[in-house]
């Protein structure tokens, strides 16, 4: 990571009795893009405002740039925001939204009339200046929010579900857009979501919370592929969940619905007998035996979904059941419910999931 | 379905009648100065009478600070409560309401006891201080009016949302207000202050017991003692008042529209 840019050191938030934010702790770097990711209520919002200077922490502190910003009034504090619901101003065209700040801050006219017309052309709307808010679509209104909160070059920018009020296309085109954009402006960047596909494509690490606690930062890659909880783990992606007893801990094997798999190196302390959560992602997982795949198990084909390019299938396993996802080949028929059905997998994929 | 379109047709009638026949009345009878055939005598005297065009001044002019007064306690009021004390907002509502049912003739006399020349703050101890009370007198009694207008136009913005983007911007609540809040309530306010204006062309309670030269007064003073011109004045004090609300009807088309419902 690069130099700390953003330091967010142990801030609590109570509402009265209820605590949205606790103990949460990060460090971020100049020109990172982090995300938020959980769901709602899990306090990422609140966390988000408190940086914004709209939320008094009840404890804690922010440091901004190694300056303390707790007490700052959201004025003060040089950071550009984008809400989920544009807050354009409707009284004002665009370029008069995009100049607003630049205007409160005293920029001459010609200086801000240039930075104006940069920012349009960069969200690439240079022909919109005139326009009014209500002419715009929801993509186009968020791009010129996010020109607004650039324009007078913040040092922070923070994004607030910027994309939820869109629809599923624009929703993508944009938020390769705004990554883009970020990029080039290399500017430090908070985004807020419950998009685990937006906040998996778009960040350089994501901090998941979940009842106002910091369940794991980590790049996508980490998130993904070593959730630290069994809420990440299930948040994040696509998860099957067996339940495995510990058949030997010395020699590392796991009973799972009466057959016997080794993950030695996984089993992080537990003891022979003990009943362990295992997750597998459905990408892991094979029908019938492969090459290399060294763990099988046995079981019945119970659900088959055709999604083009890809079939899920879901297979029943005794007491427990797997979803994967196979290659949709026209030379071979998919599946049928009911078949018996082999499916392997490396055991050195297998998750073990803490709490 | 024919039978239900004739009794609302008939329904309508009724109500068209029953509002427009008395004016109709008034319109005619003000015109009958002359004997034999209809003039526009009595609105000739009217107007060229020295006290009308005095005292209709004196009532614009008054009009024109109870507006600005009621809008600099207003609008920062109903935005602070509905920002930051929504669970003020009843108790606002109700006090904004006492001018409706406390009759102007007790708020007067509340007045001529507080601020007589003897008390610390002495507004009836010169023409000027009067004039200053009259307008406040005014403004509260346009309170109703003017807080529900604001407020209703607050209510189809997003206020909070709106505040915290001008904030981040690095604006102040002074600018907030005036360039971002305002603007946008602009009609709303305008609504409040031409309802403003018509209570106080026509008041009568208060600048006679405070002693003003104002518009209500001179009408009361011409309605008992002449024929025609009362009928001619009460024809002008309509007028103005309906050329408020036309003024409303029109400046509403122009208002700012909301960017939540956007193109496509």
């Amino acid at each position: 990571m690069a130099e700390t840019f953003l330091s967010i050191q142990n801030v609590r938030k109570a509402f009265g009795a209820t605590t949205v934010v606790q103990d949460f702790d990060l460090d971020v770097g100049r020109g990172e893009f982090v995300s938020f990711l959980g769901p709602s209520g899990c306090g990422k919002t609140t966390m988000l405002r408190i940086v914004a200077g709209f939320e008094e922490p009840s404890a804690g502190r922010v440091m901004i740039g190694g300056k303390d910003v707790t007490n700052l009034k959201p004025n003060q504090r040089d950071i550009g925001m984008v809400f989920q619901a544009y807050a354009l101003f409707p009284n004002l065209t665009v370029a008069q939204n995009i100049a607003f700040g630049l205007k409160v801050a005293g920029v001459a006219k010609a200086q801000s009339d240039g930075r104006v017309a940069e920012m349009l052309s960069i969200i690439k709307l240079p022909e919109f200046g005139d326009r009014y808010p209500y002419q715009l679509s929801g993509g186009q209104q968020q791009r010129v929010a996010l020109a607004r909160a650039l324009a007078p070059k913040p040092k922070l920018l923070l994004l607030d579900e910027p994309l939820s009020a869109l629809d599923a296309k624009v929703r993508v085109s944009l938020r390769e857009e705004i990554r883009s954009i970020q990029k080039k402006t290399g500017i430090t960047t908070i985004f807020v979501t419950h998009d685990q596909e937006e906040a998996l494509s778009m960040s350089d690490r994501i901090v998941v919370m979940y009842g106002g606690k910091v369940e794991q930062v980590g790049s996508p890659f980490e998130i993904y592929n070593k959730p630290a909880t069994k809420f990440v783990a299930n948040f994040v992606g696509t998860l099957n969940v067996l339940e495995g007893t510990v058949s030997n801990a010395q020699s590392g094997r796991v009973r799972i619905d009466k057959k016997e798999i080794a993950i030695k190196g996984k089993l992080n302390g537990s003891k022979t007998g003990d009943v362990l959560s295992l997750a597998l992602r459905p990408e892991a997982i094979s029908l019938g035996r492969r090459p290399g795949n060294d763990a099988t198990l046995s079981g019945e084909i119970a659900e088959v979904h055709f999604l083009g390019s890809v079939i899920r299938v879901r297979v029943n396993l005794g007491n427990s059941a797997v979803s994967l996802d196979t290659f949709n080949s026209p030379a071979a028929p998919p599946p049928m419910v009911g078949d018996k059905a082999e499916v392997s997998f490396k055991a050195g994929d297998v998750l073990v999931l803490d709490g | 379905m024919r039978v239900a379109r004739i009794w609302a047709w008939i329904t309508f009638g009724i109500g068209a009648a029953y509002f427009f026949i008395p004016l109709i009345a008034t319109l005619e009878f003000s015109m009958r100065m002359r004997r034999g055939e209809y003039s526009f005598d009595a609105y000739r005297i009217v107007l060229g009478d020295e006290r009308f065009q005095a005292t209709f001044g004196y009532s614009v002019v008054v009009a024109i600070f109870t507006i600005l007064l009621g809008v600099l306690v207003v609008v920062p009021t109903a935005y602070w409560i509905r920002l930051r004390m929504p669970q003020l907002r009843p108790i606002v509502e109700f006090i904004t309401l006492l001018p409706l049912i406390i009759p102007a003739i007790v708020i007067v006399f509340g007045y001529i006891r507080m601020y007589g020349s003897n008390s610390p703050l002495p507004f009836l101890g010169s023409a000027r201080g009067t004039d200053v009370l009259l307008i406040i007198g005014y403004a509260t009694l346009a309170l109703p009016y003017m807080y529900r207008a604001v407020d209703t136009g607050l209510r189809t913005i997003d206020v909070r949302t709106l505040t915290e983007a001008a904030q981040i911007l690095g604006a102040g609540w002074a600018t907030i207000i005036a360039r971002i809040i305002l603007p946008n309530v602009l009609i709303a306010v305008l609504s409040g202050a031409f309802l403003t204006f018509a209570i106080v062309i026509g008041e009568f309670t208060m600048a006679s017991l405070l002693n003003r030269p104002a518009f209500g007064p001179y009408l009361q003073n011409i309605g008992a003692n002449r024929a025609y011109e009362p009928a001619a004045l009460a024809v002008i004090a309509f007028a103005i008042t309906w050329g408020c609300m036309s003024v409303i009807q029109i400046l509403s088309r122009f208002a700012p529209r909301s960017a939540s419902a956007p193109a496509n």
